[in-house]
């Protein structure tokens, strides 16, 4: 006893390893409220670290090289002991990555979790949801099947589209004048220590802004108003450890039979994880008669294709993105959270839950003239969401927010019963 | 010794700008080599030689796909009626006159080919890249009608005419590209140099 203190103290005067371990950890304290949508904070932590484990063991047999990759893929499913294991929780892993951090967006964007002070919150977490996009837009070429290949060719020619500077970028970014193993060897760099480095780093500053700041809850409130006067820490809070560490296990174990169903029952997912056409290899004279990219990308892909003109194309998909970056200082309302928001609000939410979702099936779908239809209507529908939220969220009847959090012991109000059955529809 | 009378604030601004700025130069200068090492390598570069290619053996209504700097260049042996269709249709075109520089001088015509026969063309969708899929019948399914024989990209729906011209409303900007090529024979085609 005496000996392990001894060294802890050892390391203490050295390093603030107990003093880490209490301010992130088991003295920081977060609101007791917090309810199912906050286990998907932890579970995007948890499927990071599985795509950066299985990542290093999918290298040591996987070849960067165009003549090689497709046949290194296929090495790994079928002569490696367990690759199959390792690289289909690696693919699948992509996939739940997206999952969580869609829910994680979506729980900040209820509870008003990015407003004032938690603005750069946001946005890191935005820049990690780009990282994100960047790494599973690169990975995917790495088993340089058709549909990597195709989708590679179509997401760089994007950047064609920019004026006067468009060929030269695009042949910049590629190494060669096609899609090739130039483009290939460079993606693995990228995919592999380049974007993986960045997103630690925001992952890191994400925490560090969020333990800063404290974390939001369902009611929008801030514990922070109300401390104990001897202790001073925030009477609605607890310490995340053991409290909130020992609650996101039980996430923890439920997505994992999630996950390891994905991995062991369906690891494609009918063509969802897996597309059929990336089990051909790469054939750059011809392109597969249907090429969508994977499910993740398809609401933006949507609004690509929705517009007939290039140039317009490319930047409204762009601004579907950056108008994300804005969500903290467009919302006027005086509520944080959607328990305490008024009707036009959860209207406005309900026609952007459809539209998203109505783009994403939209885009998996052939390029039909109905398509395209709905696409445009689905795609006013996901900017009016935005666009027009400095307007209804102002002038919208919000309910009078608590002073103290609520449920928990504390009295229930009626804005409690009546908010949580919204939640359940948008669910 | 030093007080803060004896500091010179303009001196040391001075030099914290110069320092700053000539940073800034070394770090320009560093990133050069390595935004260049991005570009096509040389042996990239030397892949685009010329290629030959025999169309004897096309026959009419025919299109052969052959790589040409990695790309796929189509070979379409036009019938008279594939030819004859091509008048049809120039108030839906973009760019019926082919009046963007989307093909070389000697086939700026209304066949945009040198004999017009024989369409050489880069099977590329002017849009994003992908290749659009040959669809020689007369308002077939899958297509908006009418529909007198042409090309549909795959990827978003663009439509082109049996020259390779776009249609309007569709997302492709452009005509396809006609290489430059000339003929080295009556039926021989060189595609990569200038007639």
């Amino acid at each position: 006893m005496s000996t392990k203190n001894g060294f802890l103290n050892w390391v203490d005067e050295r390093f603030p390893l107990t003093a880490t371990w209490k301010q992130h950890l088991s003295e920081y304290y977060a609101p007791k409220n917090f309810n199912f949508w906050y286990f998907f904070g932890s579970l995007a932590l948890l499927v990071l670290v599985n795509q950066i484990v299985t990542g290093i063991f999918l290298t040591m047999n996987y070849k960067p090289d165009a003549n090689l990759a497709f046949a290194s893929v296929a090495y790994i499913m079928r002569d490696v002991d367990w690759g199959w294991l390792i690289r289909y929780m690696h693919s699948t892993g992509a996939s739940m990555f997206f999952i969580v951090v869609y829910l994680h967006m979506w729980r900040g964007l209820i509870y008003g979790s990015g407003r004032k002070p938690r603005e750069l919150i946001w946005i890191f977490g935005m820049l990690i949801y780009v990282c994100l996009m960047a790494e599973a837009f690169m990975g995917y070429l790495l088993p340089w099947g058709q549909m990597s290949y195709w989708g590679a060719q179509v997401i760089i020619s994007l950047f064609g589209a920019l004026p006067y500077v468009g060929n030269t970028i695009t042949t910049w970014i590629r190494g060669d004048f096609v899609v090739s193993d130039a483009t290939l060897n460079r993606f693995f760099a990228f995919h592999v220590i380049a974007v993986p480095l960045i997103l630690l780093c925001l992952v890191v500053a994400h925490l560090i802004a969020l333990h800063e700041v404290g974390s939001n809850n369902p009611d929008g409130i801030e514990i922070k108003k109300h401390k104990d006067p001897k202790t001073g820490i925030p009477l609605d809070g607890i310490p995340f450890h053991p409290y909130y560490t020992l609650k996101d296990i039980v996430g923890v174990v439920v997505f994992l039979m999630v996950f390891s169903a994905i991995i062991f029952f369906a690891p494609t997912l009918h063509g969802f994880f897996l597309e059929q056409n990336n089990f051909l290899p790469a054939n750059p004279m011809q392109t597969p008669p249907e090429i969508h990219p994977l499910w993740y990308f398809t609401p933006y892909y949507a609004i690509l294709r929705a517009v007939p003109n290039k140039l317009m194309g490319v930047i409204l998909m762009a601004c579907a993105i950056v108008v994300m970056f804005f969500l903290p200082w467009l919302d006027r309302s005086p509520a944080k959270s959607i328990r305490y928001k008024g009707p036009i609000f959860k209207f406005a939410l309900l026609v952007f839950l459809v539209s998203f979702f109505g783009l994403a099936y939209l885009g998996m779908q052939e390029p039909t003239p109905t398509v395209t239809d709905f696409s445009r209507i689905f795609g006013i529908g996901y900017f009016g969401f935005f666009l027009l939220m400095p307007v209804y969220s102002a002038v919208d009847k919000t309910k009078p927010v608590p002073d103290r959090v609520t449920g928990h012991g504390t009295s229930e109000g009626p804005a409690f019963v009546a908010t949580e059955s919204v939640e359940g529809v948008a669910r | 010794m030093v007080n803060d009378k004896e500091v010179d604030r303009g001196k040391r601004r001075f030099l914290l700008a110069a320092t700053t700025a000539m940073g800034g130069v070394a770090a320009v200068g560093v990133a050069i080599p390595f935004v260049a090492s991005m570009w096509p390598s040389a042996r990239a570069k030397a892949a685009g030689a010329p290629v030959v290619v025999d169309v004897s053996k096309v026959e009419p209504g025919m299109q052969i796909t052959v790589p040409w700097r990695g790309k796929p260049v189509w070979f379409l042996h036009r019938t008279p009626e594939m030819l004859s269709t091509l008048q049809l249709h120039n108030g839906r075109l973009r760019d019926p006159d082919s009046n963007d520089p989307q093909q070389p001088p000697y086939c700026k015509n209304p066949t945009r080919s040198i004999k017009p026969e024989y369409m050489v063309v880069v099977g590329i969708c002017t849009h994003l890249g992908c290749v659009p899929s040959f669809v020689p019948q007369i308002n077939p399914p899958g297509v908006p009608h009418p529909w007198e024989g042409g090309y549909h990209c795959p990827c978003h729906g663009s439509l082109y005419d049996l020259a390779a011209r776009v249609f309007k409303d569709v997302p492709a900007p452009l005509n396809m590209v006609v290489p430059p090529h000339k003929y080295l024979s009556d039926k021989v085609i060189k595609v990569g140099e200038d007639a």
